[in-house]
């Protein structure tokens, strides 16, 4: 990483004509200027672009910033976007505002760190940016300065970002595809746009740009893997249109799980815009193919080993299990994973899950330290977290005894780090489900 | 055969290994102050602490307990001599129907003896996973501040020493 900060700065200095001139402040457009209806489009776009998601900080006034964002390179804090004209967008015009989504340089020429993925935005049509525009513009203005960012020097010098560009912001290549119907174009601009689906579904180079040459082939976000899409997708029942439409819309899919890390607030972004934007992701989605695993595997059932009704409650499913020894996932999962009762009211068979198929452990130990809290307000599957009572060589033995049974795959190497690590992101949070909640 | 050290004295355990530890509770060893609500760690009421950790006794195979300090509520103080947990609670007159109230108090016992500065908003948090169908919450977070004031000369004075 060394090298690659001298890289960045090398190309930095080398590029004083990538010097971007300020855009001459406005004075605050009235909300009431605005087209509702043009308001109301943009308000579904700011949705699918997850806008909210990271320019909201827990308990904060919505778009006014200040959530820290973890980097591999330091903590940047997301900026108030509402029109505030001191510490917000206020006295930005369209121009501005354009420039910033698309080429990411803020109003006074400042450049923008990726963490805000203008690197996706860029594929904004001057329509949607309008709508956008009108959106954040008719916001209530709030003041709040962003806490400063905490980064090593040379990424404090902005200049840096010039030469990241230089070498990474390449256009989207959207060009017309004569095979695809209209509902693919839509949903291909949406997902590798403003939904930007790539940022955590892709892999990332040391210098913290997607790598476009894999793209989709899973990455990572906040400690948790965000699994490879289409092809290169570990799921071990193929996704379909209508399953990507289903998981989208709800947040889970009986036959893939429940959406959860920063997965969970995309879903629930999504839950609230037209059904039409989201068909036309899962279409696009879709189009990515299926994982060679998942082409080969047969559909398991849905309803697996115990007979329904059975073992219907985890005190009292000891009755339906047999002599198992120190069999942890006999006795502590089977209740629900092997209950008969698909989601959301049960857990899925462990057979479905990508958590345990997929080359990283590191979603499988999350779930099981901490389970899938409940989210506020939304009717969703649930799973009390285990942290509390497992020690790590039992959640080691878990995880990896999960994987033998149902993963497919080779032990996982780095089982042993990814626990670590993820008792270190619990304890730093001080309530697990707190923390994902924003 | 599970062995496990239950509010101060070590125990042998005769159910089997995978047996939720709620059950070896209340049936082998007649501790009834944990109670079975949901069994299916969503509500609270089945909460004991394991080595200082408030755990849901319902999802719990008692084969976790092995050799580990099981705390109930029973390990609080008794009716004659309560606790400063269970005084609190007595005194704020927090318990509805009670059900849900052990399971509180053990979650509450975990958090003071980890933080016992712990702020109304941590306490807050902390129990959400625990549901009263009575409606007592601000009753409820009344008592634990309380307890968390009658505690704090103590734990200072410990500290001190
Ligand atoms: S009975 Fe254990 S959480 Fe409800
Ligand atoms: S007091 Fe009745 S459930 Fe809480």
């Amino acid at each position: 990483m060394g090298l690659g900060v001298v890289g960045i700065a090398a190309a930095g200095a080398a590029l004083a004509a990538a010097w971007r001139s300020e855009i001459a402040p406005v004075p605050p457009p009235a909300p009431a200027s605005f087209d509702p209806a043009l308001v109301r489009r943009g308000a579904d776009l700011a949705l699918i672009g997850d806008c909210r998601t990271c320019h909201t900080a827990p308990n904060g006034a919505a778009f006014a910033g200040g959530l820290p964002l973890p980097t591999p390179f330091g903590t940047l804090y997301s900026t108030n976007i509402t029109p505030d004209p001191e510490t917000g967008i206020g006295r930005w015009s369209q121009a501005a505002f354009a420039r910033a989504l698309r080429d990411g340089v803020d109003r006074e020429g400042r450049h923008l760190y990726p963490a805000f993925p203008y690197d996706h935005y860029s594929a904004t049509t001057d329509d949607d940016v309008r709508a956008l525009y009108a959106f954040f513009m008719s916001r209530p203005a709030v003041s709040a300065p962003p806490p400063p960012n905490e980064l090593p020097f040379p990424l404090t010098i902005r200049l840096t970002l010039a030469g990241w560009k230089l070498l990474f912001l390449r256009p989207k290549n959207l060009a017309p595809d004569p095979a695809k119907d209209e509902v693919w174009h839509r949903g291909r601009y949406l997902v590798e746009g403003l939904g930007h689906c790539g940022a955590c579904h892709s892999p990332r180079n040391l210098l913290g740009a997607e790598i476009t040459s894999r793209a989709y082939q899973g990455g990572e976000a906040e400690g948790w893997r965000a699994y490879a899409l289409g092809a290169a997708s570990r799921s071990p029942v193929p996704w379909d249109e209508a399953a990507l439409m289903q998981y989208l819309r709800d947040g889970f899919h009986p036959l893939h799980g429940v959406a959860r890390g920063p997965m969970a607030p995309v879903v629930e972004n999504l839950a609230e815009v037209p059904r039409e934007e989201v068909a036309a992701m899962a279409r696009y989605l879709a189009s990515l193919g299926a994982g060679p695993r998942g082409e080969a595997a047969a559909t398991p059932s849905l309803v697996p080993a115990s007979a329904p009704g059975q073992a219907p409650q985890a005190a009292g499913a000891q009755a339906a299990i047999p002599a198992a020894g120190t069999d942890l996932y006999a006795a502590a999962c089977t209740a629900c994973h092997e209950g008969g009762r698909p989601p959301p009211f049960g857990g899925i068979s462990l057979a479905l899950s990508t958590a345990i198929s997929d080359e990283s452990p590191r979603n499988l130990v999350n779930l099981i330290l901490e389970g899938l809290p409940v989210r506020g307000g939304t009717a969703q599957p649930i799973m009390p977290g285990f942290g509390a009572v497992l020690t790590d060589a039992q959640v080691a033995s878990l995880a990896a005894d999960l994987r033998r049974r149902f993963g497919g795959g080779l032990p996982w190497p780095d089982l042993d780090s990814a626990i670590r690590e993820a008792r270190a992101a619990r304890r730093l949070a001080a309530r697990p489900a707190a923390a994902m909640t924003r | 055969m599970t062995s496990m050290i239950l509010n101060g004295e070590r125990r042998a355990v005769r159910a089997a290994a995978e047996t939720p530890l709620l059950y070896v509770l209340r049936e082998e060893f007649g501790l009834n102050a944990a109670k079975f609500g949901c069994g299916l760690g969503q509500c609270g009421a089945c909460t004991v602490v394991i080595d200082g950790e408030a755990v849901f006794s319902c999802i719990t195979p008692v084969m976790l307990a092995e050799n580990r300090q099981v705390t109930t509520l029973e390990g609080l103080g008794t009716a004659e001599a309560p606790g400063p947990l269970q005084r609190a609670f007595i005194d704020a007159q927090a318990a509805q129907c009670g059900y849900c109230i052990p399971g509180m108090m053990m979650r509450a016992h975990a958090l003071l003896a980890r933080d016992p500065d712990a702020s109304d908003a941590a306490i807050r948090a902390e129990l959400e996973p625990h549901l009263c169908r009575c409606g007592t919450h601000m009753r409820i977070l009344r008592a634990i501040r309380l307890a968390a004031d009658a505690m704090r000369p103590r734990s200072t004075a410990e500290a001190g020493r």
